[in-house]
């Protein structure tokens, strides 16, 4: 069961699915006090910088 | 002392199997040897060699603070769990270059691209990733071109720059080539590809508007209709009113791409390029794990023997030229791939929590890529010799009808008769596989044998069609994310002759330079298309070459770094492979322009070309076709000098640094970040 739980915590990162979760504990615990953003706000951001370098190869 | 048994069972365990492949040298061997020796080679690498250099070469320390605790940001910059790390670099790094390049190469018999995908990723590609990713750790996750200029100055980060753009397109137009041929007169491979485009559109509405950010629904909904893609081509191919409107020549399928790269390209990322990159990680991770498991469960006999005369005679139908420094030129991802340097230090390292995790995400991704090349060595060499040559040399070498290449197949020692292509074409679902060059249709033959008969042989014409989805789909991926960034790259540079086309987000500018790098690759791939010998026996060399120098530079930066820092005496770790391709790639390119094999050499070729359109000894619509053919070669010959020219300057531009750096004389100062401890709790980063 804990494998399974792991393959698909592995899963969810990779895939980027927890990003808006990792988001949020990062900025509750480095900027205490001032609002996240949206999810949907924080998702655009997101997209728009992850596409802008290379990562994808041949 | 576990540690060391185990170190021990792998070394005994490698030298019995790699025995075995020594001495089945005369009848067919099981995959099984290369599979079990693979394994064990790999894993000796990563024991030893590996870890000598984490904690010798580079000195490693687990309580510096890396970039990705010091800046972070929550977003790019974030400490990430080492196996996180892996599964990320793994899906960047992993393309169609390893499945295609080692099924080129099977001309040569299994065992040259074997040997060389095994030894040139454990001493070299590994290697070479492992570097680019601490070297860039240490240096707050700076790019290739960056460290280039940091270290050795002004003219290596230029190089770089140039060698990197140049290679994008050379990269996008063979790869376009590929997929081009896969579609070539097949409404089932049409249709399925095509399919893939609206649902990454529907994919990325999902992901936006309907349930935003959750990414891994939305990519399981993806794969199911991807399926239903599939299971679709396969309907309109029996439907006679619609296949008719999914069965295109190749120049119709090369301006689809065309025009497909091009808006891919300006409109929002959300809309077709992130989904399509969520798909294809997920499509790529399940099918390589897919693959292993069949390979192992059916274990299969390759056919092809260990080495055919066209290594040593160097006239393959494939590709010209001789096993050396060939092998090492077409075999570039899966054993040393120049672009992965350019992913270890992008992404990547920005996320490394721990310094101690690059030789697991650097070195531990290359050998599982390097795997995946053995697994399509594999799927290229378990067909029968004369079918995959029948399936993989073009029409211009082997002759246009189905006779004459059964013909001229059999009589170099492979037989092969017509009945047996149409009877494997007729299971496939196609109307001919004759002449389908580019590699994806004959490693989709070989992948739909492997799962037909492990998951059912009934499916055969689907798993074809699936296999051959699967490979578009990552090969679209590679041209819509890699026009965007050739495109930014080209901006970068307008934005110094004139500041407002350097804005990524001034709509003119998008267009102009989208436009701009499309036609680039447009152009070889359209050329590719109209060559009657397939024109992957062209562009792939020039690609190899291309990545090859770009390998170098990065080993040039790496290498010049380590005499900087005063490790001259490991300077062979990557000093070595530097010198190896630095000679396979100055041999290739010699031969390539100077050879007079009309084959082999370009200048050569395009002479042979004008002769034969001068003496009317063309066909009309051969004739047609040849002013454009000759121009392209003489093109290719002059690319190929400014590879050439760029990765010897780059190699100059290194020794003149570690000579100056050697004598005690001053040179760049280290951009290396200063030394900061880690206040992370665990050494391995947070789950």
């Amino acid at each position: 069961m804990t494998v399974l739980r792991m393959l698909w915590q592995w899963l969810r990162a990779v895939s980027g699915d927890d990003a808006y979760e990792r988001y949020l504990a990062h900025h509750a615990q480095a900027h205490a006090g001032e609002p996240p953003l949206a999810r949907r706000a924080f998702l655009r951001a997101e997209e728009e910088r992850k596409w802008r370098g290379i990562n994808r190869c041949c | 002392m576990l540690r060391r048994l185990v170190g021990i069972a792998l070394a005994v365990i490698g030298a019995f199997a790699l025995g075995g492949i020594a001495l089945h040298r005369h009848e067919p061997i099981n995959s099984l040897w290369i599979i079990v020796a693979s394994i064990c080679i790999y894993a000796l690498g990563y024991r030893f060699y590996a870890a000598w250099i984490a904690a010798r070469v580079f000195t490693v320390d687990a309580s510096r603070a890396t970039p990705a605790e010091r800046l972070n940001n929550g977003r790019d910059f974030m400490p990430t769990h080492r196996w996180i790390v892996f599964g990320h670099h793994f899906s960047a790094i992993a393309g169609p270059g390893p499945l295609v390049g080692p099924t080129l190469a099977a001309q040569f018999g299994y065992l040259p691209g074997t040997l060389w995908i095994l030894i040139g990723s454990v001493l070299g590609g590994c290697v070479q990733d492992m570097t680019i990713l601490f070297l860039s750790t240490r240096r707050d996750g700076r790019s290739l071109g960056q460290m280039a200029r940091d270290e050795l100055g002004p003219f290596g980060g230029f190089a770089a720059l140039v060698g990197t753009l140049l290679i994008m397109i050379i990269l996008i137009a063979v790869l376009g080539l590929v997929v081009v041929n896969a579609m070539k007169g097949s409404p089932w491979a049409t249709f399925s590809v095509f399919a893939t485009i609206p649902i990454a559109i529907a994919i990325g509405l999902y992901v936006r508007n309907v349930r935003p950010g959750r990414v891994l629904e939305a990519s399981l909904i993806g794969m199911v209709l991807l399926l239903l893609g599939v299971a679709g081509g396969g309907w309109v191919d029996q439907s006679a009113g619609l296949r008719g409107l999914f069965d295109f020549s190749g120049p119709a399928l090369a301006g689809f791409v065309i025009g497909y790269g091009w808006l891919a390209a300006i409109i929002p990322v959300w809309l077709l390029l992130a989904p399509r990159g969520y798909l294809s990680t997920f499509l790529k991770l399940g099918v390589i794990a897919l693959l292993a498991i069949a390979i192992v469960v059916i274990h299969p006999q390759l056919k092809m023997p260990a080495l055919t005369q066209f290594a040593h005679s160097g006239a393959g139908p494939i590709f010209a030229g001789k096993i050396f420094p060939f092998v090492f030129i077409t075999i570039a991802c899966g054993a040393v791939s120049g672009f992965h340097a350019l992913v270890s230090s992008g992404t990547t390292p920005k996320l490394i929590s721990n310094e101690a995790d690059v030789r697991l995400v650097g070195y531990g991704s290359m050998a599982l890529e390097s795997f995946v090349a053995i697994m399509a060595v594999i799927a290229a060499t378990l067909l029968d010799p004369g079918v995959y040559f029948a399936i993989n040399t073009g029409a211009g070498v082997v002759g246009s009808t189905a006779q004459q290449a059964v013909a001229t197949i059999s009589s170099w020692g492979f037989p092969v008769t017509v009945d047996q292509m149409q009877q494997l074409a007729h299971a496939m679902g196609e109307r001919t596989l004759f002449a389908r060059t580019g590699g994806a249709p004959s490693l989709a033959v070989g992948m739909a044998s492997i799962f037909g008969s492990t998951f059912g042989r009934g499916l055969l014409a689907a798993w074809y069609h699936f296999a051959l989805m699967f490979e578009a789909v990552f090969i679209l991926t590679t041209i819509d994310a890699g026009t965007r960034v050739g495109r930014f790259m080209l901006q970068d540079f307008l934005g110094y002759v004139w500041k407002p086309l350097g804005r990524t987000s001034w709509y003119p500018s998008v267009i102009l330079t989208s436009a701009a790098i499309v036609a680039g690759w447009g152009y070889f791939l359209y050329i590719g298309v109209i060559d009657p010998n397939g024109g992957v026996n062209i562009l792939w060399p020039l690609f190899g070459i291309s990545n090859q120098m770009l390998a170098a530079i990065a080993l040039s930066v790496a290498t010049g770094i380590l005499i900087k820092s005063g490790k001259a005496r490991y300077a062979w770790v990557t000093g070595g492979p530097l010198a190896w391709l630095a000679i396979v790639t100055s041999v290739a390119a010699w031969q390539k322009i100077m050879s007079p094999d009309p084959a082999l050499g370009f200048f050569a070729g395009a002479a042979e070309l004008s002769r034969k359109l001068a003496s009317g000894a063309l066909s009309p619509a051969r004739a047609a076709v040849a002013p454009k053919l000759i121009f392209n070669q003489q093109l290719d010959a002059w690319l190929t000098v400014i590879f050439t020219v760029i990765l010897w300057l780059v190699i100059v531009d290194m020794l003149r640094v570690c000579l100056r750096s050697v004598r005690g004389l001053p040179t760049q100062e280290s951009s290396e970040a200063p030394y900061q401890i880690t206040q992370l709790e665990a050494a391995g980063g947070e789950p």
